[in-house]
């Protein structure tokens, strides 16, 4: 089925065959260098060969005197078959005038419009932040003396989820930064002859940074990003509208479980974090640096310092904290659809992992700036 | 036992303009109604007339940007949290969609009112559960996760949630939409059940014709954010006025 068009000897303008979604595309062209070369003011254009016509050659028919305006003709549709008597009204409308559109008052606005916009989305997102981390920090506490609107068995079960669940990937992980602290770490120290004092960068190193960061930031990937995600969808679903017209409180009922399960499962999983990435160091320090394992753990156990731990230890309950605001904030903010969930939860993990990292600095400035 | 309220009106809404940003046009402009107590109400209109706002601002999800809304004789909007808490507690809700909380079980679901405002040991709330699911034709699904319920079966389950604290009004959004027409009619019996022997009060957001003959009861339209007519179903059905005619009889 094609669509023809062509001028005939009278100067009209002959549409025939078929014109529809599969053949219009191709036809515009072929119409416009028809009427500019036409040397006629007014032309009619014959309709009366079409043999299929749909709603979308109609429209395109109907769009032709604005063609022809363009190459300056004045163009009459004739009639179309009494076979296509549906595509009449269709033929026969006004081509809408697209409304002027409003004029967009970020693009169309100033520099300092557009900055003080963006500045006022920011802050009002950042109070809202701020509000929410209160009234879940609240929420979280006055929980341990009062757990009304608290299910039983949440915190156990999000304990497990963040944490047993959580447990051999950040593992995994840390067994190899471990191993690879070392070497990377005995590649520089070797070219002063000090060997040896890789297990006491090795045990600082992971103790006061990487194990508390790295467990972090698995856990802000693997469980922030699913805490996010379920509470968007809840959002989606109605589900926390349908808890608040139970009378129950959403914070209380979804967001502190999981701040409880997050306090109490990082530190944890930092404490082993640490074993493992000092196991992992050791190995390879062992095996590839020609350390004896009782001199290498040796020297580990001497370099280790309680308030290292301590400081570790303290850092990943405030990541813990973070990690669980950010995500809940990023859930209940959540819009739209099933993107505004992956949104959501995107936004969660690339804002937890930035508050991690700024809160280690500052935590850092506080335990070790001389 | 229920609290109940003295007076006979058990909503009340009063000049109520609701709008989602101050520069869009009004959802609700000027709205004022009153449901008593044991009555069968269905809200109706077309697509995007405010009806499911209405029911929203009622129940405190959506805040007027004016006039005032009384729920069961409390200014809704102006309670603390604690107090509309309780509030809440003596009435029922049912979403368009279930909104059954995805990661608790049919039986876990409809208990969580029960285990998070009561103290009805662990038996009786599993024995209630039980009762409330064959009421409402669910018998032996406690145990089963919500997405494994079909679209109808998630309704009555949400309506089982929603009756489990034998609220004092039940308001219900949409609940025969998308549902096949021996479903949407089953769930309308367990209305008017709901509502002959326990008196509850009911109001229904709808623009099911079956489902408004179904209920026969108070007929509220809205159009453009307005209420254009507030009357019996009956009457309404035999109304001389073009725009009932139009959503009685559509052509």
């Amino acid at each position: 089925m094609e669509l023809t068009l062509s001028v005939d000897t009278d100067g009209r303008l002959r549409i025939s065959g078929a014109c529809t979604v599969a053949t219009v595309p191709d036809g515009t062209g072929v119409a416009r260098r028809l009427l500019q070369e036409s040397d006629r003011r007014h032309i009619t254009v014959d309709l009366s060969r079409l043999t299929h016509l749909d709603t979308v050659g109609a429209v395109w028919l109907r769009r032709l005197p604005a063609i022809a305006a363009e190459a300056g003709k004045d163009l009459e549709l004739g009639e179309a078959p009494a076979a296509f008597g549906n595509f009449t009204e269709t033929l026969s409308a006004d081509p809408e005038e697209p409304a002027p559109s409003d004029p967009d008052p970020v693009i169309n606005a100033g520099l300092l419009d557009r900055l003080g916009e963006k500045a006022y989305a920011h802050v009002s997102a950042s109070l809202s932040f701020l509000y929410l981390a209160s009234d879940l920090t609240w929420a979280a506490v006055s929980a341990l003396a009062d757990r009304r609107g608290i299910r039983r068995g949440t915190f156990v079960e999000q304990a497990t989820r963040v944490g047993a669940d959580g447990l051999s990937i950040v593992a995994v992980i840390l067994f190899l930064i471990g191993g690879v602290s070392t070497l990377q770490a005995a590649a520089q120290l070797r070219q002063f002859g000090a060997n040896v004092l890789v297990a006491d960068l090795l045990a600082i190193g992971i103790t006061r940074e990487l194990g508390p960061l790295m467990t972090a930031i698995m856990v802000a990937g693997r469980s922030g990003s699913a805490f996010a995600a379920e509470i968007a969808t809840m959002k989606f679903t109605e589900e926390i509208d349908a808890l608040r017209t139970m009378g129950l409180n959403p914070l209380r009922l979804v967001a502190v479980p999981k701040m409880w399960a997050m306090l109490l499962t990082v530190p944890l999983l930092t404490i082993m974090a640490n074993f493992i990435g000092l196991a992992g160091g050791t190995g390879t320090g062992v095996l590839s640096l020609d350390i004896s394992p009782a001199t290498f753990i040796s020297r580990v156990q001497n370099a280790l310092l309680l308030k290292d731990i301590l400081t570790g230890l303290v850092k990943s309950v405030s990541f813990a904290w973070v990690i669980t605001v950010v995500s809940v904030f990023h859930g209940l903010r959540f819009r739209g659809g099933a993107a505004g969930v992956g949104e959501a939860t995107t936004s969660s993990v690339v804002s937890s992992i930035f508050a991690i990292i700024v809160l280690d600095l500052v935590w850092n400035l506080l335990f070790y700036l001389r | 036992m229920n609290e109940t309220s003295g007076n006979n009106t058990v909503v009340e809404v009063h000049d109520v303009r609701v709008a989602y940003a101050e520069d869009l046009p009004p959802v609700l402009d000027g709205v004022s109604l009153r449901f008593d107590r044991g009555d069968v109400s269905c809200i109706v209109g077309g697509s995007g007339c405010g009806k499911s706002t209405l029911l929203k601002t009622i129940i405190g999800l959506v805040a007027p940007r004016s006039g005032d809304v009384t729920l069961l004789d409390a200014p809704i909007h102006d309670l603390a949290e604690v107090e509309r808490d309780a509030l809440l507690r003596r009435v029922g809700v049912m979403f368009q969609y279930g909104a059954m909380l995805g990661s608790l079980t049919v039986g876990e679901n409809i208990s969580l009112p029960l285990e998070m405002h009561t103290t009805v040991e662990a038996g009786l709330v599993r024995d209630v559960v039980e009762t409330w699911l064959e009421r409402v034709g669910l018998a032996g699904t406690a145990d089963k996760l919500p997405s494994e319920l079909s679209g109808g079966m998630r309704k009555r389950a949400a309506l089982a949630r929603a009756m489990v604290m034998e609220p004092e009004v039940l308001f219900c959004d949409e609940p025969g939409a998308g549902l096949d027409p021996i479903t949407a009619a089953g769930i309308d019996r367990l209305l008017q059940s709901l509502n002959e022997r326990q008196g509850t009060t009911i109001i229904v957001v709808t623009h099911e014709l079956l489902s408004i003959e179904r209920l026969d009861g108070r007929l509220v339209m809205l159009d453009g954010g307005r209420v254009v007519y507030d009357g019996t179903a009956r009457e309404a059905r035999d109304a001389s006025r073009q725009d009932l005619d139009l959503f009685f009889h559509p052509r």
